[in-house]
């Protein structure tokens, strides 16, 4: 099979002859070089990330301080201020306060997550323990189904279908009116995102917890019920027990992604960086618009296509908070599930 | 996961079910647990429910909407400022996007994968590879498109994008779109592979070097052979990652209304230039966007949505194909 060719490369031609030189069997010390060489291209590209991206964004955090985290002034309009200065901005021209954008991708991460966390759980309970075994079979393609749905789908149901149907029947006329003066509710609102993003970010912690939950040892809780408790009881106080560092990480996972979504809350957010207020009381809280850090790199895309350097370094910016809020989270996810292995539970 | 380091290698599927005994009968239950255990139910039951809503209802619109014709003509502006026409070259662009990208994260996922477990010395470097591809996976796709935006804009990388009348880089472009692509497809195709070599019993290895084969051949004529179905598992993955992608076709690729070539040399002009995927097709008609055509956009998340279900079906034959003839199984759970 593997016998080295024999006789004379067929031509004299430099390339070809590289190509059978590359056809034969290669030596092992080679052949570890080489795909060790390829496989730090994925570290190198991260690495290349956070330098560009820092890079780009340094002169917003160069001129604003530690202040760009904070709050002060309408965000929309900062950035509006910032196309308009010519193509050597003064320093004036990069006033920006990143809060709503930061605070927004704050809560639509939490709510989703606060949503998405227990019925993962659930339905992972479900499906390796008490779904009859036809509904499993059914249950593993759904959820993949789920999972690999493209988010531009999602938000195109979201904006057609959900934001309408909030803005027409769920938030009545005086909900409306008493906040008329600061935000105008349409029906694209943290809710809206929030419930969708659960719907994005659940398969992925679906697949991943009951990887795991399948993965534990049937004799484990079978120990547990010899002791009298009951197959529920059993799944509750040992698998889940077992597995909690799986837990963590599909949550963490699931954050970064849930951060990350920038389709789908740019089309059913409502089009303004409004930071969503308590004091207008609970409900009008979850029907007020909302932007993300992501979101906000889509929706002013424009500048990335020249003549406002002040804005695409802001935009840089919002880029490298995410960036490196996903390498925590992965990193995170990676180290806490790394002890699991020991016992073979992914 | 290696069968043979662990005494725990019992399927729990296959695991014989507890007898029918005291405490087994729900009615022993408490208040509490019975609510767990409907909640659960309701739980896996809505998932599905949820699933077949999405697909139901995009079902009936892109009946309701799409007409054959729309696959093979061009996008243009009608007279009102809507966009009309169909959506033949977001179609193309998706297709070469997804060639692309799989070409380039097909070697490199396959490549690490099989340096991580057949090799993966120094363990140090190791971890961090893992790591990283981790990171990768966690990456959002926006900050992705932007960082190749910052590379493809360096004045250097001028021949693969298109440039403005002022020799500016503009960094857009079918090729710059498509390695970042790579970069989503690498995860999934990675995980699938290693998940493959981990799961080949170690006596297949033992064998070949038994034989006097040296590592990289037993590489090549024995494992990979035997994860061939894990990796197009992977890239099957991969490429229903690329398709559904919107952001980076949005930065990377400017989403123009039609396909336009940079330059003058036949298919290289094509790659050098912009163009729009279905994706970005969806986001432009939607209210999102500014075409304002949202029957086209659901007759374009219809076709998008056929893919994936195609895609997940392939998937999921691959798998069960895999899992019939093949004695050990590669990779459990979802």
């Amino acid at each position: 099979m593997d016998l080295p060719q024999v006789g004379n490369p067929p031509t004299s031609n430099r390339p070809i002859r590289l190509l059978v030189r590359l056809r034969q069997p290669w030596s092992d010390h080679r052949a570890e070089l080489t795909l060790g060489a390829v496989s730090l291209l994925a570290g190198l590209a991260i690495a290349g990330m956070v330098v560009f991206v820092a890079v780009h964004a340094w002169p917003t955090f160069q001129h604003n301080g530690l202040s760009w985290l904070g709050s002060g002034g309408n965000l929309d309009s900062q950035l509006q201020r910032m196309t308009e200065t010519s193509v050597h901005p003064p320093a004036s021209a990069y006033h920006v306060r990143a809060w709503p954008v930061i605070y927004g991708t704050v809560l639509t991460t939490t709510f989703a997550l606060v949503i998405a966390l227990p019925l993962a759980l659930l339905s992972s309970i479900f499906i390796v323990e008490f779904a009859p075994v036809w509904l499993r079979g059914a249950m593993i393609p759904v959820v993949r189904l789920l999972a690999s749905v493209p988010s531009v789908i999602y938000g195109l149901i979201g904006i057609l279908v959900l934001v309408p149907f909030v803005g027409n029947h769920l938030i009545t006329i005086p909900e409306k009116t008493s906040v008329q003066n600061t935000v105008e509710l349409t029906g694209g609102s943290l809710l809206v995102v929030s419930v969708i993003l659960a719907v994005m970010i659940t398969p992925i912690m679906v697949a991943l917890i009951s990887a795991a939950l399948a993965g534990v040892p049937a004799s484990w809780r079978e120990g547990a019920m010899a002791l009298g408790v009951h197959r529920l009881r059993a799944t509750l106080a040992v698998s889940l027990k077992a597995i909690r560092p799986a837990i963590v990480a599909a949550t963490a996972l699931a954050c970064a992604r849930a951060l990350g979504e920038v389709i789908v809350v740019s089309m059913v957010a409502g089009d303004v960086s409004f930071a969503p207020s308590f004091a207008h009381g609970p409900l009008i809280f979850l029907f007020e618009p909302l932007r993300t850090l992501g979101s906000a790199i889509v929706d002013n895309r424009e500048a990335f296509f020249g003549g406002a350097p002040a804005l695409s370094a802001t935009l840089y910016a919002f880029a490298l908070l995410l960036l490196l809020s996903a390498i925590a989270l992965s990193l995170g996810a990676y180290l806490i599930k790394l002890p699991l292995r020991k016992y073979q539970l992914r | 996961m290696n069968a043979f380091a662990s005494p725990f290698s019992t399927e729990p599927t296959e695991a014989p079910r507890p007898s029918r005994g005291r405490g087994s009968s729900m009615r022993e239950w408490r208040l509490l647990d019975r609510a767990i255990y409907l909640a659960a139910w309701a739980a896996g039951l809505g998932l599905c429910l949820v699933t077949g809503a999405i697909v139901v209802y995009m079902g009936v619109r892109g009946i309701q909407y799409l007409r054959p014709e729309l696959l093979v003509t061009r996008p243009r502006i009608a007279e009102d400022g809507a966009v009309s026409g169909g959506f033949l070259d977001p179609l193309i662009g998706t297709a070469v996007l997804t060639a692309i990208g799989v070409a380039i994260a097909l070697p490199v996922g396959v490549c690490s994968a099989v340096w991580i477990v057949e090799y993966g010395r120094p363990s140090w470097l190791a971890r961090m590879v893992e790591s990283s591809i981790e990171i990768v996976a966690g990456t959002p796709d926006i900050v992705i498109a932007i960082f190749g935006l910052a590379i493809f804009e360096l004045s250097f990388m001028g021949p693969l994008s298109s440039t403005s009348e002022t020799g500016v880089v503009l960094g857009r472009s079918f090729i710059a779109a498509g390695t970042m692509m790579s970069m989503i497809a690498l995860p999934p195709l990675y995980a699938a592979t290693r998940d493959g070599l981990q799961a080949v019993p170690a006596h297949m290895r033992e064998a070949a070097f038994a034989l006097g084969k040296t590592r990289i051949a037993t590489i090549r004529r024995v494992l990979l052979p035997s994860v061939r179905t894990n990796i197009a598992t992977g890239t099957t993955l991969g490429i229903s990652r690329i398709i559904g992608d919107t952001a980076i076709v949005l930065i990377l690729l400017a989403a123009s209304l039609r396909n336009e070539p940079a330059g003058s040399i036949p298919i290289l002009s094509f790659l050098r230039g912009t163009g729009s995927t279905l994706t970005t097709y969806v986001y432009d008609n939607s209210p999102a966007g500014e075409g304002k055509s949202p029957n086209n956009a659901y007759a374009a998340a219809f076709v998008l949505l056929l893919f994936i279900l195609l895609l997940n079906w392939v998937v999921g034959r691959i798998s069960s194909a895999h899992a019939r003839n093949s004695g050990f199984d590669a990779g459990r759970g979802l």
